[in-house]
């Protein structure tokens, strides 16, 4: 059996290069790059959001469930992909296995449209017509209202 | 050239109770919004079925024993073992928990769907043959009971409970992953018996340290799973916090689990280097003892005073895994049945007596227990008996196999400190039968409602399962013993 050291010596090179990209495009734009500073600039980039305010606002519970069932829906159909490899080595067995593995992810599909995770607007606003939005309105003022 | 990695009949029969459970749970799941509010007993009833074909399953399953998938699970004695003792578990709780769900107008297809598939992932934890998929066992049987705990979600000390269990307990998880990546890392191997072959081998050098700093960074995803000091601080405020029901689940399945992993992954793949984990281990057992025993002492929440005596216990199951032996495997199983059925019992026993919103749950709310409600009364006195450790009850037999497999391995300190302790836990078992029948109830007391159907089977399973564990102790000793002696062949 070979040392631990040889054995991990390819993790090691990995990681020296890793420190000499991340640590090359800093310094390099930190070297080359012009400076011209100013205040907007200087601020934080927050993807058009102000960046500065309150951390505590509160969003509808309904961006969590969506987010969550997204995730694990996600990660589920992930599967499908090393499954696609080896389907043909694997005939029927993977169709059947992966049969079951797609009906139990519908079954939790069905739990959760009937219990009305997907129902986005709150009961009343079913009722009445619903209002155009006004034309300013912007990601962040939706975000904001919810 | 994937022929022959195709499982065949007899290795899908040995993963049978899991196919059930999970089957009828997701049966449960999808049919939970069709059934209205008032016939949701239908749903428990369903989960009463799927886990008795999943404990006829567990036995039967035993009939070809053998590994599964690419030895990914084994189906041996241990395995079978623990099996039927989670499933038992889960069937001692779906039937205990109908006369509270009711009472908190909480009864839904959750609860039983949630029930099912934490039995899953303990039966997957028990059964596994390698460290990853005993960690996705792990992770199933986990997240259930978080959502568990947190069950009734309108109740401040139930979020309470389900966040800290949740939080400490990915925390905990996460060391015991990082310990998993330690072992591949040395070994090349997460299987347990392969680990066991190349630690055991004398041409190669080990870094023993790497290999006991992977053997430490899991006991303690190991440690906290079963309550075990230092890392017991979550289990009083999840167990005062959850649904009574759920902390009898909690405190019996997820345990016995828990023990069942660190039995098969400390014996099996780490039985080579015991030189190295024992230290810790014997800690741990002290530890975990004089903590649980003396913070009971102080409890006047009967919720959390068995909270910590399940601690207390943990210590003593503790006490026979620092043996590293086959006979201290083999008491720990021992224990861990006894155990279930008698901390079940009392746990089922507190649900009945809280009432609604569980404000009940104070050792005064036990006075005259004996009058209004004499069967209770005398049921309780059982298991209290029982988890002091007195003859003729499980809890002696368990005891007593425990400390003999420790002075048999000459941990002489443990058994004397062990036996001390259980001394004092005497004390607080007693009180609380002392409250039950020498002191008069509280005039002006509701009424207690009358023992339910299920809830009645339930008292009475543990009660014949602790008093036959304790007068004919033999038949689950020996079956113990020789599933014991094949994790260290």
């Amino acid at each position: 059996m070979r040392p631990y050291t040889e054995i991990y010596f390819p993790v090691v090179v990995q990681i020296i290069i890793a420190i000499a990209v991340a640590a090359g495009m800093v310094g390099g734009s930190f070297l080359l790059g012009k400076k011209v500073r100013n205040r907007v600039k200087d601020t934080p980039y927050e993807s058009g959001m102000q960046p500065v305010g309150s951390a505590r606002e509160r969003f509808s519970v309904k961006f969590y469930l969506v987010a969550m069932i997204f995730i694990l829906f996600d990660i589920e159909a992930m599967f499908l992909y090393p499954w696609a490899v080896v389907y043909r080595e694997l005939k029927l067995f993977a169709f059947v296995e992966m049969l079951v593995f797609v009906v139990l992810i519908l079954s939790g599909f069905f739990y959760i449209w009937k219990k009305g995770a997907l129902d986005w607007a709150p009961e009343s606003d079913k009722k009445t017509e619903p209002k155009p939005l006004p034309a300013e309105a912007s990601i962040a003022t939706i975000l904001n209202r919810h | 050239m994937f022929a022959n990695y195709l499982p065949t009949g007899a290795e899908y029969f040995r993963l049978l109770p899991e196919m059930i459970l999970t089957a009828a749970g997701t049966l449960i799941m999808v049919l939970e919004p069709l059934t209205g509010y008032r016939r949701k007993r239908f749903l428990g009833h369903l989960a009463l079925a799927g886990l008795l074909a999943a404990l006829w399953a567990a036995v039967v399953a035993y009939s070809s024993p053998g590994p599964a998938f690419n030895r990914l699970i084994v189906v041996d004695g241990f395995a079978t073992f623990f099996r039927v003792l989670v499933i038992v578990v889960g069937i001692l709780t779906v039937l205990s928990c109908w006369d509270f769900l009711a009472r908190h107008k909480a009864e839904s297809g959750e609860f039983y769907s949630l029930i099912l598939f934490s039995v899953v992932g303990q039966c997957v934890m028990v059964s596994a043959n390698e460290l990853i998929t005993l960690f996705i066992g792990l992770e199933v049987s986990s997240i259930a009971t978080y959502v568990l705990a947190g069950y009734l979600r309108d109740d401040k000390r139930a979020n309470e409970a389900a966040l800290k269990y949740f939080l400490l307990g990915s925390f905990a998880t996460a060391f015991l992953l990082y310990g998993v990546a330690w072992i591949y890392g040395v070994t090349g191997t997460t299987n347990l018996v392969d680990i066991r072959q190349i630690l055991e081998s004398r041409d190669v050098i080990h870094p023993i340290l790497a290999v006991s700093t992977a053997a430490a960074l899991m006991f303690v995803g190991f440690a906290f799973k079963v309550s075990a000091a230092p890392f017991q601080i979550w289990a009083p405020d999840v167990y005062q916090g959850a649904p009574t029901p759920v902390a009898a689940f909690m405190s019996a399945g997820p345990k016995a689990a828990g023990f069942a992993i660190l039995l098969r992954v400390y014996l099996t793949a780490f039985g080579p280097i015991d030189q190295s984990w024992v230290p810790f281990v014997w800690t741990c057992a002290l530890a975990t003892m004089v903590i649980g025993n003396f913070a009971a002492l102080a409890q006047n929440n009967v919720k959390r005073l068995l909270a910590y005596s399940s601690i207390a216990h943990a210590g003593y199951i503790m006490v026979a895994v620092a043996t590293g032996t086959a006979p201290g495997a083999a008491a720990a199983m021992f224990y861990l049945a006894a155990y279930a059925f008698m901390n079940v019992g009392a746990f089922v026993v507190v649900s009945h007596i809280s009432g609604r919103g569980e404000r009940k749950v104070n050792i005064d709310d036990l006075a005259g227990l004996s009058s209004r409600q004499p069967l209770t009364a005398a049921l309780f006195s059982v298991f209290l008996l029982s988890l002091i450790g007195v003859p003729l009850t499980g809890g002696f037999f368990g005891k007593f196999y425990i400390f003999k497999a420790a002075i048999d391995s000459q941990l002489y300190w443990l058994t004397i400190l062990g036996l001390l302790t259980s001394a004092v836990a005497a004390y607080y078992y007693l009180r609380l039968i002392v409250v039950m029948y020498m002191r008069p109830a509280v005039d002006g007391e509701e009424e207690l409602p009358p023992l339910g159907g299920g809830l009645k089977t339930a008292l009475w399973a543990s009660a014949l399962g602790t008093l036959a564990l304790g007068i004919f102790p033999s038949a689950v000793l020996n079956f113990a013993g020789a599933s014991g002696a094949m994790l260290v062949r």
